[in-house]
């Protein structure tokens, strides 16, 4: 075998070719790595957003929470149910709500309005949902115009502080609380208590009915029941399922985008390290000749300059990951086209994440190394000497 | 002229190396291009909106409706030439993985304050005549593989129950932004199936002359401002924009990506049309002494450069513009009237003519500054 120190000093020669090559690797790299971020990212805070243990129930045939409607009556019906758990003052953990989008201006610019997410919840919501925490302030109380809004909201809409004034649907709405939901898609909504929100808004209607089940592994036993139940017409579905069929649709454009924009971008990557290594081989001939004629057979040419090539690439794969360090955690938002709301999540570069993109660029590298070094393992000694 | 065959048998040496670098610049002005396009789409949609026509929403937000009653009342004022509202519907078709958008209207004044809206008279004539009918546009047509005057079910997600429309029409978008994946039927069916309930989602008002829209607006805002469901008013304009808006930072993302993507691939590509250039330091010593100046061999070197550069660019951009358009791309419905700009053609030729700078520069200077004898000594 050819020592890989070959290699290394081979490239090492000539350094400016190779930090060319490597860095337009390294930025596909970046460029891939960062795409599956953002999907990441996105699919993360909705996934995140449900619980397993927990039933959202909306009105049959509706396809999110804002085509939703259950009066007053189905909410007691669902309260009564036998497979809703009940919390330590013997209360059953249910939480029917009014969900609404209201147009919010964000702080940067006023002119930019947003849709974000008004949720009235009831007393039980902070025990039904486990993952939320508040972390300034106190819960509204009931029976006062007060809200408690979400983590990621607070830098990005004005008049979001604690002890602030919000005024929408024509009331001023005091913010006595902010609160974090693990990341996820709730830390972008504003929560009050749904019986000061029925009026202002839809009147005597909830959009939805989340509770928790008494026994984690009943589920399609309180489906069941819930569906067949002739007073009310309406769906149940597990909570972690539903927003994870909420974060679909944008989930899979984005997929679909990082997957074609860096397959393109590799393909004509790969067609550069082709051409360098051509260029590479064309003017070490001599070099591969001195390596036959020293009976190093074509077959360890061909992998030494597949590492070689290979080598490159990771050394550009390594870059690319460097690049995309930094992405990790920044905010972004847009409106995810499922529910028409605002929701605000963070890129996420995950060690696996890291380790695809190194092993892509490392493919990548093989590849557009694989003709150059057949043509270096198929020189003709006498030829390549002269 | 004559020195053309020269750069043609320099290129066709290394057939599949000129090959490859024409590709990959190619494909790296076809992604910008594309990149490029989603950006200046979403612009221009933002720019729809005739001048005429205000918007009138409910100021609780988006998903609340209006009094109907309110119609006539808008009607009466000062300025205002024309009416007419509409009300999302949500219906879903077959299993709701084909999502296209369908809306109740006043399907007379509708029709009358969209001249965008193009089908046949005869058409448009049965349309206003059948209270369960419904219009739908081009590309929804070839999207299901429907006929004119088939019945279509959607199921309702905010107003439950199947409803079947028969489809009286099929039209064409002048303006793309309009859609032309949008199913429209009557208001007063909806109405009526939804118990005479009195809502529409938004107004459309048509205005006398576009300076007093302002003002207009700003009439009917105050008109409803003590009212049960005070009032939004804006011109169409600013309605589309705040759609636009909801992308958030998907412009930016865009750009940024297409700017790496450039950069990443002329980088490798400039490399590797150096590295070639430098292989033939023999040649133009050669080419030297036969009497060729420093300026013409400069030259030379730079044509050839040029020559791939722009025939990539030339595939690439052109291969974006004319691709798009003839498979009636349209990003599942959320980039209407997806087209490459103008100006994304005139920024990527300046790419490639930056790109021939980049890779021919420094191989032309240093053909031009060889030295003969010192480069003869090399040659075998």
């Amino acid at each position: 075998m050819i020592p890989i120190a070959y290699n290394v000093r081979s490239v090492v020669q000539r350094p400016v070719s190779t930090a060319l090559t490597a860095l337009g690797v390294g930025l596909v790299v970046a460029v891939f790595i960062g795409m599956l971020a953002l999907a990441n990212g996105f699919s993360a805070a909705l996934a995140k957003t449900g619980s397993s243990r927990n039933v959202l129930v909306l009105r049959k045939g509706a396809d999110s929470e804002l085509s939703s409607g259950l009066g007053r009556d189905v909410s007691s019906i669902v309260a009564a149910d036998p497979h809703v758990a009940t919390g330590a003052d013997g209360r059953p953990l249910v939480s029917p709500e009014v969900y609404v989008l209201i147009p919010l201006a964000k702080s940067f610019d006023t002119t930019q309005i947003a849709n974000v997410v008004a949720r009235g919840i009831s007393d039980q919501a902070w025990q039904v949902r486990n993952n939320v925490t508040v972390t300034a302030g106190q819960k509204p109380t009931s029976g006062r115009p007060e809200v408690c809004v979400g983590s990621r909201l607070t830098k990005r809409f004005p008049h979001t502080g604690i002890g602030q004034t919000l005024h929408f649907a024509g009331r001023d709405w005091s913010v006595t609380c902010h609160f974090t939901a693990a990341g996820s898609a709730f830390e972008s909504e504003i929560w009050g208590e749904n019986e000061q929100f029925m009026p202002v808004f839809r009147g005597e209607v909830f959009q939805s009915i989340t509770f928790r089940l008494k026994d984690p592994g009943s589920f399609a036993e309180a489906q069941r029941a819930l569906q067949a139940d002739k007073r009310m017409t309406v769906d149940a579905h597990r909570e972690s399922e539903f927003y994870a069929q909420q974060s679909q649709l944008l989930g899979r454009i984005l997929s679909f985008l990082a997957v074609m924009i860096t397959g393109i971008m590799a393909v004509g990557a790969v067609f550069g390290a082709i051409n360098t290594m051509y260029a590479a081989i064309a003017s070490r001939a001599p070099e591969i000749g001195v390596l036959l004629t020293l009976g190093f057979r074509p077959w360890t040419v061909l992998v030494s300059f597949l590492a070689e090539s290979a080598f490159i690439a990771a050394i550009g794969g390594l870059l690319g990951c460097l690049f995309s360090l930094p992405l990790n955690g920044i905010v972004t938002s847009t409106t995810n086209w499922s529910s028409f709301s605002e929701i605000a999540f963070s890129f996420r570069v995950t060690p696996a994440l890291l380790l695809v993109g190194l092993v892509f660029a490392v493919v990548m590298g093989i590849v557009g190394g694989f003709f150059p070094a057949l043509r270096a393992a198929r020189l003709q000694v006498v030829q390549a000497l002269r | 002229m004559k020195y053309v065959q020269l750069v043609l048998a320099n290129l066709g040496r290394h057939k599949l190396r000129s090959i490859l670098t024409i590709a990959s610049v190619a494909l790296a002005l076809f992604l910008f291009a594309s990149l490029r396009s989603v950006t200046t789409t979403m612009a221009a949609a933002a720019q729809f909106g005739g001048a005429r026509r205000l918007v009138t929403l409910n100021a609780t937000g988006l998903v609340f409706p209006l009094p109907l009653a309110y119609g006539n009342r808008i009607k009466a004022m000062p300025g205002v030439t024309g009416l007419s509202w509409a009300n999302w519907f949500g219906g879903r078709y077959g299993d709701g993985k084909n999502f296209f958008a369908n809306f109740a209207v006043d399907a007379e004044s509708y029709l009358a304050l969209y001249p965008e809206i193009v089908m046949p008279a005869d058409q448009k004539q049965a349309f206003l005549q059948d209270r369960t009918g419904a219009i739908i546009g081009d590309r929804l047509i070839s999207q299901f593989g429907w006929k004119l005057g088939q019945n279509v079910t959607l199921q309702g997600t905010i107003f439950q129950g199947d409803w079947t429309f028969k489809i009286d029409g099929v039209y064409h978008p002048t303006d793309p932004a309009i859609g032309d994946n949008v199913l429209i039927f009557h208001h007063d069916y909806f109405d009526e199936r939804i118990g005479r309930a009195g809502i529409a989602g938004w107004y459309i008002v048509e205005i006398d002359d576009p300076a007093h829209a302002p003002q207009i607006a700003k009439a009917i805002d105050d008109l409803f401002r003590n009212s049960s469901s005070p009032t939004k008013t804006g011109t169409e304009r600013e309605f589309q924009a705040t759609f636009a808006t909801m992308w958030g930072n998907v412009s930016f993302l865009m750009s940024t990506i297409g700017l790496a993507v450039v950069f990443a691939i002329l980088l490798v590509t400039a490399n590797a049309m150096m590295m070639s250039a430098r292989e033939r330091t023999g040649e133009i010593a050669v080419l030297k002494t036969v009497g060729f100046s420093d300026r013409l061999l400069f030259t030379l070197v730079m044509v050839e450069a040029g020559a791939l550069a722009l025939t990539g660019a030339a595939i690439g951009l052109g291969g974006a513009t004319l691709l798009y358009p003839a498979i009636k791309f349209n990003g599942a419905g959320f980039l209407p009237g997806f087209k490459v700009a103008t100006s994304t053609l005139i920024i990527g030729a300046l790419v490639a003519l930056g790109l021939m700078l980049a890779s021919g520069l420094v191989p032309a200077l240093r053909a031009a500054r060889l030295p003969i004898v010192q480069a003869l000594r090399k040659v075998e």
